[in-house]
């Protein structure tokens, strides 16, 4: 099989004040899947995500992307390599404009001019969100700076896209909208998401991390239908939902 | 929450003023202010060239003046002290409308009044016709130090994002009967301010994050702003030029 973007093994971590939050995660995501990171909160999911792109490092185990190891000789490329949409699109978002923001990242891998022109509208076109490329971020509706936060990322061309709660706090259209711009991109995902009928939509697979280690690890449909361990791990499908009767778009 | 377009200051067109680049205009203000500001004291009739050398510049960036002076209420904080001036000065009195006040006092009032007044329409203009993404890209253009534009460059952003936080513990506060009224309800207003510093703080460690995330290593990629022509820069120098000639005038007059 080939080299996986994303090679997790053995990760554990514990924070400086001793709270140990990874007991030895083992994940692997190959070119081209969609992949859900479920749990319930205080699982260790955003300490995991915060590994991929070296912002925290292993206390043991190693991540590895597309073959290069996360470790401080590369991080530059590591970050390339995995764009992070954050939960908050006003944490993303804070440069002047969306032009400026979509920038930064391209910018600080050394694009200049046309070039960095070039990639910010192919980011922008790819979310729809072109037509506002001069805007500043605080005037935009809460949908539309999520779709500028995802073409951020996409203006670095990512191996792999990491997103945090996609789906929060937007409106059943927004939600909606994004669903399809994700499904249409054409590239490695990894979401972590509470919203369970998202992950159904858009994951073909899904693995659930619950006190520091993995312990679900399969087709979507599976691991929502598997009632006992999804009660065992605090995951909840809404009310009158059937995994069963759904499924990946 | 202002205009769609800009920030509160910020009146949207196309003149030639709007139109020159940020740093011109930034080094013109300034320029500008200086000149006024030399005038050598108890001459006034510079003042009336330096009004119509600026009148003719908020003419040619056609911002309504309405606009302009409604947004001069900034400066009622001096034109009260320069109110105040000629009654607490001392040194030789005269009458002014039967009321006895002080000469100098009067004198030095009536300057602070004419240089306040051309230095705030003259701000309130640059601001009216500058975004503040291309003020921070100019800035950056004069060479002001990284760190500085970075800081306002995040002041910029996240002001609307941190007062609609403070509307929201304010909206929060009054739901639950909290009336901000007297001495017995200043624990809770700080509090709240303590609270609202505590999320802004976190908030700069999330954004720190994500910078990271996307390959920040100290420097903000230059902002875009394309270098001035002469042309550009010449038009810039009409005022603060025509200022500074009115002002050497001044002097050479007066001495």
């Amino acid at each position: 099989m080939s080299t996986p973007v994303l090679d997790v093994q053995g990760l554990a971590f514990a924070y400086a004040d001793g709270h140990q939050a990874l007991f030895g995660v083992n994940l692997h995501v190959h070119r081209g899947e969609h992949v859900a990171l479920l749990g319930p909160n205080g699982a260790g999911k955003t300490t995991l995500v915060l590994h991929l792109n070296g912002i925290l490092t292993p206390g043991r185990g190693s991540v590895r992307v597309a073959g290069l190891e996360v470790a401080a000789p590369h991080l530059q490329e590591i970050r390339r390599r995995v764009g992070v949409v954050f939960q908050d699109p006003d944490d993303q978002l804070f440069m002047p404009t969306v032009r400026d923001d979509v920038a930064f990242g391209p910018a600080n891998l050394g694009l200049r001019g046309s070039e960095l022109d070039a990639r910010v509208a192919e980011a922008l076109t790819r979310v729809g969100m072109l037509e506002y490329v001069d805007r500043p971020p605080h005037h935009l509706s809460f949908g539309q700076r999520r779709r500028v936060a995802v073409a951020t990322v996409l203006a670095m061309r990512p191996e792999i896209l990491v997103l945090d709660e996609p789906s929060s706090n937007l409106d059943p259209a927004s939600r909606r909208e994004l669903a399809e711009i994700l499904t249409g991109l054409d590239a490695t995902l990894l979401m972590v998401t509470h919203d369970l009928p998202y992950a159904l939509q858009l994951c073909e697979r899904s693995v659930v991390l619950s006190d520091g280690v993995i312990v679900a690890d399969g087709p979507t449909s599976d691991v929502l239908a598997d009632e006992e361990t999804m009660r065992a791990h605090r995951l909840e499908l809404p009310f009158g939902f059937d995994p069963r009767a759904h499924g990946v778009s | 929450m202002g205009a769609a377009h800009g920030h509160r200051l910020y009146f949207h067109g196309h003149s030639p003023v709007h139109r020159l680049p940020a740093h011109c205009k930034i080094v013109a203000l300034l320029c500008f202010v200086l000149a006024v500001v030399a005038t050598p004291a108890g001459v006034f009739w510079p003042f009336a060239w330096y009004a119509v050398g600026l009148l003719a510049a908020v003419g040619a960036s056609r911002v309504p003046p309405l606009f302009l002076a409604r947004r001069m209420v900034v400066e009622t904080p001096f034109v009260l002290f320069a109110v105040l001036m000629p009654f607490v000065a001392t040194g030789p009195r005269v009458d002014l409308l039967g009321v006895s006040v002080s000469e100098h006092g009067l004198q030095a009032a009536a300057m602070l009044l004419c240089k306040g007044t051309l230095g705030v329409v003259a701000s309130l203009l640059f601001a009216a016709t500058t975004e503040s993404r291309d003020f921070l890209a100019g800035l950056q253009r004069l060479r002001m130090p990284q760190q500085l534009v970075q800081i306002m460059a995040f002041m910029v952003r996240y002001l609307d994002v941190t007062t609609a936080e403070m509307q929201r513990m304010r909206v929060a506060r009054e739901a639950r009967c909290f009336s901000a009224r007297g001495p017995a309800a200043w624990p809770t207003v700080a509090r709240s301010g303590g609270a609202l510093f505590i999320r802004a703080y976190e908030r700069g460690e999330r954004v720190h994050l994500a910078m990271l995330s996307r390959g920040y290593a100290g420097r903000l990629p230059m902002l875009s702003e394309s270098p001035a022509s002469a042309l550009q820069w010449s038009v810039a120098a009409l005022l603060p030029g025509f200022t500074v000639l009115v002002s050497l005038a001044a002097w050479t007059i007066s001495r």
